[in-house]
């Protein structure tokens, strides 16, 4: 009998996270489309794309890896690109390691970790309750995943190249989904808002500024998180350790 | 590139990918880490959301113009709570509607 609960609360579990995941699906799968498009246009066999999208599954990450072979990149040059591209999921995922609920497996660790993108941690990340259960993870993950690898197969085998203005549209999906979870998180806590506002500042800074926008954007993104998240615990400890 | 070079790289892709998304989950979970670095792994989330978000809202449509747009409006509408998906179409219609505009 207990079992049984159990398992009912996992499926709600899972089913919770599936919902959740669903602004997630919106934005990925136009952006995965894109990527389907573009690889197949740029020549790399469909099935090498797919497996991007399949074993890789980091959007931005894989954009930049069709242009570099467009441009005859090297191979060293293309998996360090990746690497430094996606070394920011370092960060998330520390972060998510304090707030997964107690007693999850390694085993379920490793599995839930392939799905940790900037999408689904900032979902996850700034949702209320104290402990992220696994299960939630679980239906999160697993359909953003879907719709990328979704999107991915559209694109290479079935579209055959949505209208630029929709194209164009679409493109602010992701941004839109990124503001409509920081603004309600920081509305009503000024530490976290000024966190939000040094990151934004600084990366803004590494971007346009003479001299110090020598960097790939995935290292001003680490940056940017890494010293804003610091001065943030210097100037506000004791308001940030009561919130989330 | 051939393509089994090219199979070869998208591993590698995978791999260097994977690491740092897998390494802090799995081993981080039992460290209980001092307060500092706690508020600081508390923070990323918004810091990570603010540089994520600005300047590469800038590009994203095509138009500087659009995406701004597009991401005042997902600003309105995320401020009254609306729901996520509102807050997602809201922004794309402003887009939409901003290049059949202008």
């Amino acid at each position: 009998m207990e079992a049984e609960v159990k398992k009912a609360v996992k499926i709600s579990e899972v089913k919770c996270g599936i919902k959740a995941a669903i602004p997630i699906a919106v934005g990925y799968i136009p952006i995965a489309i894109a990527f389907g498009l573009i690889a197949k246009s740029s020549g790399i066999p469909n099935y090498i794309s797919l497996l991007m999208s399949v074993i890789v599954f980091a959007g931005a990450s894989q954009f930049v890896a069709v242009n570099l072979l467009m441009l005859g990149a090297s191979p060293v040059e293309l998996v360090m690109t990746t690497f430094i591209l996606n070394l920011r999921h370092f960060l998330m995922s520390s972060s998510v390691s304090q707030r997964i609920e107690p007693g999850t497996s390694k085993k379920m660790l490793t599995l839930l970790s392939f799905g940790v993108t900037d999408e689904s941690f900032a979902l996850a990340s700034t949702r209320k309750e104290q402990y992220l259960k696994r299960h939630f993870m679980l239906g999160l993950h697993f359909t953003a995943y879907f719709a990328w690898v979704l999107g991915t197969y559209i694109g290479l085998f079935l579209a055959a190249g949505l209208p630029e203005i929709i194209q164009n549209s679409m493109g602010i999906a992701l941004y839109a989904m990124f503001i409509g979870i920081l603004v309600p998180a920081v509305k009503d806590c000024p530490p976290v808002l000024r966190v939000a506002l040094l990151a934004i500042l600084i990366n803004t800074l590494l971007h346009f500024v003479p001299v110090l926008n020598i960097l790939s954007s995935g290292w001003n993104i680490i940056i940017a998180t890494v010293l804003a998240s610091a001065a943030g615990s210097v100037l506000y400890p004791q308001e940030v350790e009561s919130h989330g | 590139m051939d393509n089994t070079t090219l199979l070869f790289v998208v591993v590698m892709m995978a791999a260097v990918t994977y690491l740092p998304r897998m390494i802090p989950l799995v081993l981080l979970g039992e460290v209980k880490p001092p307060p500092f670095f706690k508020s600081f792994l508390r923070n990323i989330p918004f810091a990570v959301l603010g540089a994520l978000i600005f300047p590469g809202i800038i590009t994203s449509t095509g138009k500087p113009l659009s995406a701004m747009v597009g991401g005042l409006a997902a600003v309105i509408l995320a401020f009254f709570r609306l729901n996520l998906i509102i807050v997602v179409f809201g922004g794309i219609g402003a887009v939409f509607l901003c290049e059949i505009l202008f």
